[in-house]
Order: structure tokens, then C-alpha cells, then sequence
């Protein structure tokens, strides 16, 4: 599975890229993987403000339903439009086409939080 | 300590992804749901479906006590032929649904699903007991038999390679006895994904050899293995009930979409009088099909509305493989239920339209 250096990870693997005050956020290959051939993305509306760990959105598989938990606390700048009618992208390509959503960084400090990507890692190691 | 199948180490070294179906080690895909969907649909899928459980009924009066077990009606059926049924309570809900083989007027093999053995068996046993029925034996051969589905377009043709039995002469719900690879083996034209195709029965110790020679039989085509992932999505294009979920104790033949086999009128059968009553008093929830006509997935439980008004619920549903399209089997109010009726389902905090569509949806 392909753990990317320049992310950073939460325990329910979403990845983040943290550039200025605007993190991205998406799911790990890991994640993907597990979950199998993706046929629905759901997103948050623009201007929704997320509380870190709270449900954002959903992803589902042909045969399951998963919470996105978001991995930051802040405001829901942009998100994926494409991505809700190319839901296999996630599968495909979780890094770069399936990114889900923008958020403004409400506390900078919550970043250092998440996992590098050697933790990460062993994170998955142990799964 | 979850059951395997003999096949278990095959499936292992094809990289699939094991989950616990009902206390067995299973395979749930191998190269993807969508990607092994497809395959059956098109050319040829394996299955392993060992997991199945066989129970033999032997004796003088084997029809006698079977009629009064099964809601179909066992005497129409000549030895190789097979008849889908179910068996009931005393009060209309399903023991089970099942395929029943018989062999000859004094032996028939049922097929009954793998999480419901046990329960088949106290079941059938009780009935045995309790009726009139002493030259009748009964016995749980469950673990003499594995079995393989072979089904799609190219089943025939592969299968062709490894047997002498004429599969031409093999009609939909019959079955040979003949010899796959060598093995000596239960050839039944049946299956649980709407493509043409067979069920293979024999001896777990051969398990490896057939599927193997299977494989390698199947390899012009494509032959892929295929897990219960894409088991589920095909049936249920097919609007094949899948115990558990559109039948239950809880859930009669009359709602769950098997009327067809359930003959009230036959002289007596276990739960035909509540049956009777129901359909007098009319049926009070039907099953049917429900097609998305916004974007969303329906799931099993979640609730189906006209306007505000709760009329049923999805007892199954799925992205469509074959149409791209979210899909269900409903139980929904009778009066709501006829097709081209406009619904929504509740899917998590919204409303997302649907509509009662024609079955099967491919």
C-alpha cells in the first residue's frame, strides 16, 4: 500500500496536505483498498464548519457504508465536485483525483496531532 | 473457530479476502465485486460454495413426510429432477428456502443454506418425530459433499471439456450423475445467478482437483473465481430471495416474493392454514424491486416513503453492477406496491426517489 511522505494521517485513515492555512483531505490507499470497489461518495456543503472527528460525508462500496471522520477542525472551503460522478477515482487514484474536501485550518496545533507517514506506516502494519 | 471449506488454502493463495459469513472462513472477492460481477454476466465465474448444507431424506413415505415439510409440491418431481422450496412454521414464517433433489421415490438430497444447517436439521428432525413417518430417515450429509458453481455464458463449454455426460440434454432444474475430471460428481443445471449454469456436488477430498481443473478448463474464457460479494449483487438483479433478508421466521413465502412455490393447494403442508387465511384476507406487504432515479445506494432496513408516509422497507439493495444504478428488494405495503409507483427511500437525513420497477432488473 502506498503511504505518501508528504501526508499526514488520521487513526481513520484519512490522508491531509497541510499547504498555508488550507489542509486537503482525502483517504489513504490502505483505506481504499479495504473498502473495495467504490460506488457513492457524499461531501459536505461549502461553508460547513467541521469539528475534528465528526462525520463529514460518506463513502460506500458495493457492499458497505463508511463515515468520513474529519481528521481537522475548520471551515469546509471547497470540495470535490468531480468526485461525486467518478466515484471510482477513490480506488483509482486516492492521492490525487479523489481528494474530498478543503478545510481552513481553525487550529494549527491539531496537524502536529496526526500521524507522519512512518507512524502511519506501522499504523497499517499492524492491521 | 470459524468453518472452512476444502478450498480454503486455494482461496488464500488467490489473494481474496476472507470474511466470516455465518461461522465460515469465506471468500467475499478476489480481483473486485464490480470486476467478478461482470465476468458471470459475460463469460464464466467459479464459486465455492461448500458451505451449502446437504441433508438426505431416505425411506417409504420419504414424499409423504416431505409434502407435509415443503410449502412446493414434491410430487411432481421424477428422479434427476430438482424443484425450488421452502419450509414453514406452524405459523407461515420460513424455516428456510431450498433446492430439492430427488434421486429416487425413496432418496432426496435438500440444499439448504449454510448458516441455517443446525437449525434445518432440529427442524426436519421434529417433524419426522412427531408424524407418522417410521420407515423415514433422515441424515445430515453436509460434510460429505462440496460443492462448486460454475455459472455463465461459457459455462457449458468449459464444463464440456471435463465430463462425457451429455450437458446438451441437461434441462434448467435437472441433475446427472457423472464424472467432472475423473470424480465422480452431482451435475445440476441450477444456480443462484440468473446465467446459465451448473452446481457441482462431490466428495470435499476431490475439492482441489475440480476446482483446479475447472480453472484450467476455463482459462480460454476467462474463468475467474468469484466470492459472495458478487454472489449477492447477481441475485439480486435477479430478485432472488437470500434468507435473511427478504425471507424469515418473520417474513411468510406470500410477502417474500416465493407464492410461486407455495401451493395452498395441496392437501396439507406445515403452515399452510395461516398461509390460506393470509391470502384470503389478502397479503398485507409485497415484494418488489425498487430503482434509484436520484443518486444513492439503498441498504437493507432503511425505510420506504410515499410522500410522509412510511409504506415499507429494503430488505436488500446495492450499486448495480450490471446498470450502474442503485438498486432494492422491498417489502412494501400492499395497495403502494405496483410498478411505476414514485417512492423515496430514507437514507440517512434525506428522501432520495425511487421507483417499484419490473423484476428482474436484468
Amino acid at each position: 500500500m502506498e503511504v505518501r511522505n508528504n501526508l499526514r494521517y488520521s487513526e481513520d485513515h484519512e490522508w491531509v496536505l497541510v499547504e498555508n492555512d488550507i489542509a486537503t483531505v482525502g483517504i489513504s490507499d490502505f483505506a481504499q483498498d479495504a473498502m473495495g470497489d467504490v460506488v457513492f461518495v457524499e461531501l459536505p456543503e461549502v461553508g460547513s464548519n467541521l469539528d475534528a472527528g465528526q462525520p463529514f460525508g460518506v463513502v460506500e462500496s458495493v457492499k458497505a457504508v463508511s463515515d468520513l471522520l474529519a481528521p481537522l477542525s475548520g471551515e469546509v472551503v471547497e470540495i470535490n465536485e468531480e468526485l461525486l460522478d467518478t466515484p471510482d477515482s477513490v480506488n483509482s487514484s486516492p492521492y490525487e483525483d479523489a481528494w474530498m474536501i478543503k478545510i481552513k485550518l481553525a487550529d494549527d496545533a491539531q496537524v502536529e496531532a496526526l500521524m507522519d507517514a512512518e507512524a502511519y506506516r506501522s499504523c497499517i502494519a499492524e492491521q | 473457530m470459524l468453518k472452512t471449506t476444502p478450498l480454503n488454502r486455494i482461496h488464500r493463495e488467490l489473494g481474496a479476502r476472507m470474511v466470516d459469513f455465518g461461522g465460515w472462513d469465506m471468500p467475499v472477492q478476489y480481483s473486485g465485486v464490480i470486476d467478478e460481477h461482470l465476468a458471470v454476466r459475460k463469460t464464466a465465474g467459479l464459486f465455492d460454495v461448500s458451505h451449502m448444507g446437504e441433508i438426505e431424506v431416505c425411506g417409504a413415505g420419504a414424499l409423504d413426510y416431505i409434502q407435509q415439510l415443503t410449502t412446493n409440491d414434491a410430487s411432481k418431481l421424477i428422479d434427476g429432477q430438482v424443484q425450488y422450496s421452502a419450509m414453514c412454521y406452524e405459523n407461515g414464517g420460513v424455516v428456510d428456502d431450498l433446492t430439492l433433489y430427488r434421486f429416487a421415490a425413496d432418496r432426496y438430497l435438500f440444499c439448504v443454506n449454510a448458516s441455517n444447517i443446525e437449525k434445518d436439521f432440529a427442524w426436519m428432525k421434529g417433524v419426522l418425530e412427531k408424524g407418522d413417518f417410521a420407515a423415514v430417515s433422515l441424515a445430515n450429509r453436509s460434510d460429505c459433499y462440496a460443492q462448486l458453481a460454475l455459472q455463465g455464458p461459457c459455462a457449458d463449454a468449459i464444463l464440456a471439456r471435463l465430463t462425457d455426460s451429455d450437458l446438451a440434454a441437461l434441462v434448467f432444474y435437472n441433475f446427472i450423475e457423472g464424472e467432472v475430471a475423473g470424480v465422480k460428481t452431482i451435475i445440476s443445471r441450477t444456480g443462484y445467478t440468473g446465467e446459465s449454469g451448473f452446481e457441482l456436488y462431490f466428495a470435499p477430498e476431490h475439492a482441489e482437483t475440480i476446482w483446479n481443473a475447472l480453472m484450467a478448463a476455463g482459462e480460454p474464457e476467462g474463468l475467474q473465481p468469484i466470492g459472495l460479494g458478487a454472489r449477492d449483487t447477481l441475485r439480486l438483479e435477479k430478485k432472488y430471495a437470500l434468507y435473511g433478508h427478504e425471507l424469515s421466521s418473520q417474513i411468510t413465502p406470500l410477502e417474500g416474493g416465493i407464492a410461486w412455490i407455495t401451493k395452498l393447494d395441496k392437501p396439507s403442508f406445515i403452515g399452510k392454514e395461516p398461509l390460506s387465511r393470509m391470502k384470503e384476507a389478502g397479503v398485507p406487504r409485497r415484494l418488489v424491486g425498487l430503482r434509484m432515479t436520484q443518486p444513492g445506494v439503498p441498504r437493507e432496513n432503511y425505510p420506504v416513503f410515499i410522500g410522509d408516509e412510511e409504506i415499507g422497507i429494503v430488505t436488500s439493495g446495492t450499486m448495480s453492477p450490471s446498470l450502474k444504478v442503485g438498486i432494492a428488494l422491498a417489502l412494501i405495503a400492499t395497495g403502494h406496491h405496483s410498478v411505476g409507483t414514485e417512492v423515496s427511500i430514507g437514507i440517512r437525513k434525506r428522501r432520495v426517489a425511487a421507483e417499484i420497477v419490473k423484476t428482474p432488473f436484468v
